[in-house]
């Protein structure tokens, strides 16, 4: 074994990530730690100020309930969320972000995030639950207050490049996590009383479209690789909604975003032939009903108009910005001087928009020679991606809040303390929860705070530090380190390093995964059309991938941080697969289709799907779990408000 | 690829102990060749273009070419951030120029203050958040028992 060195950090509450979610955990344990006299230790791959999601910066606050205000009721935001997702939602675990939220929202502006104005003080809305902002600087604004909290108070320390591989164990509870640094040859053992993952969601799980150079302009950011899913999974956690991916539909290519578009320049999508399949498709939405008839539609219903105009040869799909530019103007059309200080603002506006988090998108309009208000642009799906905290809903199976249970759903959704996994001291935050999604960047730091405040709980009345034998930790050392071991061992065997008969490079192992994904799991290339048959293929490819991961080899500790990424990925495939096959239906058309259960079935799956894989058997357990309304509904699975 | 460094520019972050591009990638994919004293991507394929490397260079020798499999050449793109604000500098490949600038930021650097000066009270077994209700504006938190 190559010679690493062992650092073992004791803690009390643990927070592996340094996103959103673990940004907002850090800020409330932080409190909470300094009254007990509880240590926090932060954990993240990369530097807390540029990481995650949020690292480019955001141009938007995608979730503000504005409760003060009375502009809406938690139970709208509830109400929006279920019906967004065909139904299946934790509505305790929504309500509980959205009854918090804007209080993270009203600190994001005291530590200096500029949020628009109107000329009366208000926030300037995107849309209902949508502010806009000057977010170039978001995340490091939100670190800088985390920071401030762990480090200032002298409550808690904040470890950077180092890569968290997975759990430490304690019989059925969690004691810490394992990892190594990426910079210098240490292998880190963290042994912490409670543990949170907030390390994200995942992206190249499946084959990106662009496959090139421009791999990496993925819609979701390369970095989040599944880590969270892996963890949990591993620890034995149950999951839920391992089947609902989310597949944005942006400007093709570069993904852009369209939600200023869309919503504050109200701009009209429209094929080939200049129809919008908005209005020519309504007829469809009829077959998914209720869901079908609820306002604003369904995020994978849109996506699905849009399919079939391109399954039809109706393409490409074209996002009308010279039309709706034109027509804010036109109300301007008497006034010269006001009409001109009104399209410099749309231009600013517009800009703005991809240079605070899709710079791509910019250079691709320059590169193109592309005026908005000029020229339209096109927009496509973009390939799947598991970010729960988004319109996506995989994550981790968590408890809801005590306060927010009704005597019906206490004993199915309520054990003990907020956002704990069905693992003993595993708590999740933000995309690595599932069934709570729209909670965004806002939400996602929101529920990082419920989280650690809930730990911090745990930690009191649970006051102990596992004790791990240490041959446990000999051998998972043994196992992080192996590709390292393997490539040494055999690098002479050829005189190419990418090319040798005794390991696998992670790279080659990322293609492979992507190629079975997008082929049997549908993805791009097959038109997100998958079936029984062709899910089953999938698993058998994927049994065989999960052999050679013992066969991964990596030359640095850069390559020794790809190979785990992409075991990460292969898991959260294998959730994936397992679960839109135990799904005997298709619900969210848009993000994929069973074609050979082309309709949806209330009756029967009017459920939540979840999964475990059992560490001690090595089996992966299918089951269904009821959805329950915190709030009273007027019939069952009727629709309210939304 | 899309992030490259001007060897021209580049001085190996020589002042600092670590190289300020290698420090912010979210990415590990800034690293620095330590013969040459220049620094480099070492893949571009997993480049998001965040622009944090550029960002942050202190000679400013990152720039970002647009990805070659799907960006015509001749574009670029140039941020130029202070402590308060941003400026951007877009070239079309028609040559066209735009510039815009934004704020960044309302408070100075290094000065958010974790609890946002809201009064801090409650208990732990509550179902308020540290600085909460006075954070939300409201009376109290809601909840499905009151
Ligand atoms: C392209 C895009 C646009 C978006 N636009 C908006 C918007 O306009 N408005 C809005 O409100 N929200 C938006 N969101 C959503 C928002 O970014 C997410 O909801 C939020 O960032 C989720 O927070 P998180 O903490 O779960 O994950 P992240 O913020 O992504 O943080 C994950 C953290 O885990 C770390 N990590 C990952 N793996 C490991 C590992 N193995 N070991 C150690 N650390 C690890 C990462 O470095 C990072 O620090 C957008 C998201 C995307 C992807
Ligand atoms: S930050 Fe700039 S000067 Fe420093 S090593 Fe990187 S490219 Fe060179
Ligand atoms: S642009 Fe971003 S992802 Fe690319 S090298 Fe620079 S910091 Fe890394």
């Amino acid at each position: 074994m190559p010679n690493f060195e062992n650092v073992v950090v004791e803690t009390d509450l643990l927070i592996l990530g340094g996103g959103m979610a673990a940004c907002g955990a850090a800020v409330e344990a932080a409190h909470w730690a300094k009254q007990h006299g509880l240590k926090v230790t932060l954990v993240d791959k990369a530097a807390v100020d540029r990481s995650g999601a949020v690292a480019m910066g955001l141009s938007a606050i995608n979730l503000y309930v504005g409760l003060k205000d009375g502009a809406n009721s938690v139970k709208d935001y509830v109400d929006y969320v279920r019906n967004d997702l065909m139904g299946v939602t934790r509505e305790d675990l929504v309500a509980n972000v959205a009854r918090h939220v804007d209080s993270t929202v009203h600190l994001f502006e005291k530590w200096g995030l500029p949020i628009w104005k109107d000329e009366k003080g208000n926030y300037v809305h995107e849309g209902r639950w949508q502010l806009m902002i000057n977010g170039e600087s978001y995340k490091v604004v939100v670190a800088e207050a985390a920071k401030n909290a762990l480090l200032a108070n002298g409550v808690g320390e904040i470890f950077e490049r180092i890569f968290i591989v997975g759990p430490l164990m304690e019989g059925d509870r969690c004691a810490g996590a394992v990892g190594f640094s990426v910079r210098e040859n240490k292998f880190y053992v963290f042994k912490a009383k409670a543990t949170l993952v907030t390390m994200g969601g995942a992206v190249h799980v499946f084959k990106p479209r662009s496959t090139g150079e421009g791999m990496g302009r993925a819609w979701y950011p390369p970095w989040n690789a599944g880590s969270s899913a892996y963890f949990t999974l591993k620890a034995g956690a149950e999951m839920t909604c391992q089947e609902v991916r989310f597949i944005p539909v942006r400007f093709k290519d570069a993904y852009g975003p369209v939600g200023a578009w869309f919503l504050l320049f109200k701009s009209r999508a429209t094929n080939a032939l200049g129809g919008d399949y908005m209005v020519e498709r309504k007829p469809e939405l009829e077959k998914w009903v209720p869901y079908g008839r609820v306002k604003p539609i369904p995020a994978n219903l849109r996506n699905y108009l849009g399919m079939l105009d391109v399954m039809d040869g109706k393409g490409p799909i074209s996002m009308r910005t010279e039309e709706a530019i034109q027509k804010i103007a036109n109300q301007y059309r008497d006034d010269p001087k006001a009409h001109k200080k009104k399209m410099k603002e749309l231009e600013s506006e517009a800009w703005e928009d991809f240079l605070d988090m899709t710079i791509s998108q910019a250079i691709l309009w320059a590169g193109t020679n592309v005026q908005p208000e000029e020229k339209s642009s096109e927009i496509a799906p973009a390939e799947p991606y598991f970010i729960g905290s988004h319109s996506g809903a995989s994550g981790a199976w968590v408890s809801g809040e005590e306060d927010l249970q009704t005597d019906e759903t206490r004993s199915e959704y309520f054990w003990g303390y907020a956002n704990m996994s069905t693992v003993q001291g595993l708590f999740c935050a933000g995309d690595a929860s599932g069934a709570s999604s729209h909670k965004f960047s806002s939400g996602s730091h929101v529920e990082g705070r419920i989280a650690a405040k809930a730990a911090i709980r745990f930690i009191l009345e649970h006051n102990s530090l596992a004790k791990v034998d240490p041959t446990t930790i000999d051998n998972l050392k043994a196992e992080i380190l192996k590709p390292l071991d393997l490539y040494e061992q055999h690098q002479n065997a050829s005189t190419d390093p990418e090319i040798n008969p005794h390991y696998i490079k992670p790279r080659m192992f990322m293609f492979r995964l992507q190629k079975i994904m997008d082929e049997y799991a549908g993805g791009v290339t097959s038109q997100f059309i998958t079936n029984e048959a062709q899910l089953k293929r999938a698993l058998e490819l994927l049994g065989l991938l999960r052999e050679d991961a013992l066969n991964l080899g990596a030359s640095n500790l850069h390559e020794l941080m790809r190979c785990w990424e992409n075991v990460h990925r292969l898991w959260q495939a294998e959730a994936h697969v397992r679960t839109m096959l135990f799904r005997d239906e298709t619900r969210w058309p848009g993000y994929y289709f069973r074609s050979d259960r082309p309709t949806m079935d209330e009756e029967k799956w009017h459920v939540f799907a979840n999964c475990r894989y059992d560490p001690a058997t090595q089996e992966w357990q299918m089951v269904k779990r009821p959805i329950l309304h915190i709030f009273p509904q007027a019939k069952e699975h009727e629709l309210l408000g939304g | 690829m899309p992030s490259y460094v001007n060897p021209e520019k580049c001085d190996g972050c020589k002042a600092l102990d670590k190289t300020a591009c290698q420090y912010i990638c979210p990415n590990d994919l800034m690293v620095l060749d330590k013969e040459k004293m220049k620094a480099y991507n070492r893949d571009a394929s997993m480049c998001w273009e965040c622009y944090n490397c550029v960002k942050i260079c202190p000679t400013q020798a990152i720039e970002v070419r647009g990805y070659a499999d799907f960006v015509p050449m001749g574009a670029s793109v140039t941020p130029l951030r202070s402590t308060d604000s941003i400026m951007w500098t877009v070239k079309f490949r028609n040559g066209t120029i735009k510039r815009f600038k934004f704020p960044i930021r309302s408070t100075p650097e290094g000065g958010a203050v974790p609890d946002g000066g809201y009064p801090n009270g409650g208990e732990l077994a509550s179902c308020e958040l540290a600085t909460e209700p006075a954070s939300l504006g409201l009376p109290a938190v809601f909840s499905l028992k009151r």
